[in-house]
């Protein structure tokens, strides 16, 4: 079993543009030989965010393992949901998400940090006017 | 060049790691520190999953449906603990498959105290009372440990292990309270349990070479005695509340240190048990390697599912 | 009890609430076997919520009976202090696990049912009784669904998970007469308008069946040549306590701390 994938994955490999190949990369992330003795492995990586009440954001919950999407959402309520108190999950298979890197973070955030004026502190109220 | 750059790069993590900053996945760091982290996170998932074992043992047999369920929800939440380790694992770019390959080849290690054997009712008590009770001052620090994800999954577990030891001192309480059959059990579960869990903390940190690495980059925040003086702290009043003896003749209270002193560990058992030579190193590892073996082919088929859907599409 | 079933009604509901007791209580200790075993750590949590779940709607159920019966008897009693003829769960839940695809089939057969049942006991007269039954509504609903995912997984998967399932399905074919009929337990309780009709059940039941079975292209033994019996005849008589050998080693195990300790509590 182990060979004919390995075979089949490099020769998809050698031709990019093959459908398969994205999914193949999704099973395998790191690109790393598949010399394990159980070649499926554990199904893909599935990223959970749990929205704990109507109105509060969705928040990243931590991740799970599965093949498919279905599964990927039952499996995220069994083990994140068991406990009650939340309303709604998303899974999101881990590789779909692009993440900014830690070197990004001066150009990537900073500019935000000096727009002073899109905070409400920035602009002044006469003190007598309530509910702003 | 490339060197200079590591040294800067090193500095750098080490303030921010002192500054109390958490290291998150894409930060750079040492491979040192990615090894350890690895090293740690796995064994303790492991520990998690093969420690569902013992207690899954008396599942079937809980005497009571109260008992029964908050067993099997205790040790299901065991089941979740390893899931969340292996996932802060793999956000150090290993999968959790090569993980798991590594505890059934034995090449992985994972905590000493599974291998012991569940005897009786009582053992699931003293289990949840001094295991959890023993894990829960290990999670409690990891909670505050460098490494975010690491940091975050343990948070996460410790939020569920206070019930676990509250079912296991409650099972304690009652039956210390009930038949005198009851109590002996007890007692007898007791004084089996309690060196192998003041083990748990693993060795002096003089004698553990890594101790001195995770202590400065904050993977640990207290060495291993320390964690051990805790536990035994926190335990023993809690035996004197159920009339229970702890098999240590040599546990007194020191009114300088406000600590309980506590006799010599045998740490030649607990090395020989961590070699595979302990009562049930054997059948921990066949019933994982039989679940994974008999689980192969539904894996194998979720995964043929998927992908005829996709190709189909 | 205030507002409590009459004489008459009393013992047939008693009865029928073993029933449905009873079959919760199995088979969630069949599947509590399963934590620490499954194919994926995923699904050793998935199959002990579930199995939580029929325990804890097991328990309510054998408590409410207690309380009716009026014989001082707790939930406890009833699961640990009955034989095995004194139980009246289906064969179906009392058989040991198999292969994970044995396992699934046979939670997919009861969830369906489960849920059916459930959605009109909703409706009984006895408000503790609809009450748990809202509650197995919503929880069955679930396992159902998990379980008809993983009989379109099994089914369609690869030759060897098809050939599995295909085997499970027909292995418990037989176990299913018996869930579907109903008998003068269920007639009286009916005619006193204690539950609502529940003959609807068999024929939703084996839509929901034959759908998803077709789904997951697995053949529906009723479809088959020999009737799905497969050499074997349907059983029957569990509701009066006519049982397979199995039945008798789980309360064994189930049964022995309590029993060797009738007066200590845990
Ligand atoms: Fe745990
Ligand atoms: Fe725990």
């Amino acid at each position: 079993m182990d060979e004919w994938i390995d075979d089949l994955r490099f020769s998809i490999i050698q031709q990019s543009n093959h459908p398969i190949f994205q999914y193949f990369n999704n099973l395998f992330p790191q690109n790393k030989s598949m010399a394990t003795k159980d070649t499926f492995g554990e199904g893909e990586v599935w990223e959970v965010f749990i929205q704990k009440e109507t109105g509060a954001p969705h928040e990243h919950a931590g991740s799970i393992h599965a093949a498919d999407p279905e599964i990927a959402l039952q499996n995220a309520r069994d083990v994140f949901a068991r406990r009650g108190e939340v309303v709604s999950i998303w899974v999101v298979p881990a590789n779909s998400i692009t993440a900014s890197s830690p070197d990004d973070s001066g150009p990537f955030f900073d500019p935000a940090n000096d727009k002073i004026y899109r905070h409400p502190q920035f602009y002044h109220i006469p003190k007598s006017v309530k509910g702003m | 060049m490339e060197a200079l750059d590591e040294i800067i790069l090193l500095e750098r993590f080490e303030s921010r790691i002192n500054a109390g900053e958490k290291i998150e996945p894409k930060d750079w760091m040492p491979e040192r520190y990615r090894k350890q982290l690895i090293r740690m996170i796995s064994q303790h998932a492991h520990s998690e999953v093969v420690g569902m074992l013992p207690e899954g043992n008396w599942i079937t047999r809980a005497p009571s449906l109260r008992r029964k369920i908050s067993l099997l929800a205790k040790v299901q939440d065991e089941a979740g603990h390893g899931m969340y380790l292996y996932s802060a694992a793999e956000t150090l770019d290993v999968d959790r498959r090569e993980l798991i390959e590594q505890l059934l080849s034995g090449q992985a290690k994972y905590s000493h105290i599974f291998n012991y054997p569940t005897l009786n009712w009582a053992d699931i008590g003293v289990i949840g009372w001094f295991v959890d009770g023993a894990a829960i001052v290990n999670q409690t620090m990891l909670a505050k440990c460098s490494y975010g994800p690491y940091s975050r999954a343990n948070l996460r577990i410790c939020k569920e292990e206070n019930f676990h030891k509250r079912q296991g001192y409650e099972i304690v309480a009652t039956m210390a309270a009930g038949t005198t059959e009851q109590r002996e059990m007890v007692q007898d579960a007791v004084n089996r349990w309690w060196w192998p869990s003041l083990m748990m903390f693993g060795p002096s940190d003089n004698e553990s070479p890594n101790s001195a690495e995770l202590l400065r980059w904050k993977v640990k925040l207290h060495s291993n005695d320390e964690l051990r003086q805790r536990f035994v702290d926190l335990t023993v009043p809690q035996s004197q509340a159920v009339n229970i003896t702890l098999p240590d003749p040599e546990l007194r209270y020191d009114k300088k240190t406000q600590h309980w002193n506590f006799g010599k560990i045998n740490w030649e058992e607990f090395w020989n048990v961590v070699k595979g030579n302990g009562p049930c190193n054997r059948e921990r590892l066949a019933a994982r390697q039989k679940a994974d073996d008999d689980g192969a082919w539904v894996r194998e088929a979720a995964v043929a599912y998927t992908m005829k859907r996709r190709m189909n599409r | 009890m205030k507002n409590g079933p009459d004489h008459r009604t009393k013992n047939v509901l008693v009865e029928f609430l073993f029933r449905l007791g009873d079959d919760r209580l199995i088979l969630g200790h069949r599947l509590s076997e399963w934590c620490g075993h499954a194919p994926i750590l995923e699904e050793d949590i998935a199959l002990a919520n579930i199995a939580l779940d029929l325990l804890g709607q097991a328990s309510a159920l054998l408590r409410l009976a207690g309380e009716i019966e009026g014989k001082n008897r707790a939930e406890d009693d009833l699961a640990y202090f009955r034989e095995a003829t004194q139980f009246t769960n289906l064969q179906l839940v009392e058989q040991p696990n198999g292969d994970f695809a044995f396992t699934i089939a046979r939670l997919f057969f009861f969830s369906a049912f489960n849920n059916l049942l459930s959605e009109r006991l909703q409706k009984s007269s006895i408000e503790a009784l609809a009450g748990i039954a809202a509650k197995g509504f919503k929880e069955s609903s679930y396992h159902l669904r998990h379980s008809k995912e993983w009989m379109l997984r099994l089914g369609n998967g690869t030759e060897e998970s098809h050939q599995r399932m295909q085997i499970a399905v027909n292995e418990l074919w037989r176990f299913t007469g018996e869930m579907l009929a109903f008998d003068e337990v269920e007639e009286k309780l009916q005619q006193q308008n204690v539950i609502p009709d529940l003959n609807p059940i068999a024929p939703k039941w084996n839509e929901i069946v034959a759908a998803v079975l077709t789904e997951a292209t697995i053949i529906i033994p009723s479809h088959q040549k020999d009737g799905g019996q497969a050499g074997n005849h349907a059983v029957s008589g569990s509701r009066n306590g006519f049982h397979s050998e199995h039945l008798g080693h789980l309360l064994a195990e189930m049964q022995i701390l309590a029993r060797s300790y009738p007066d200590a509590k845990w």
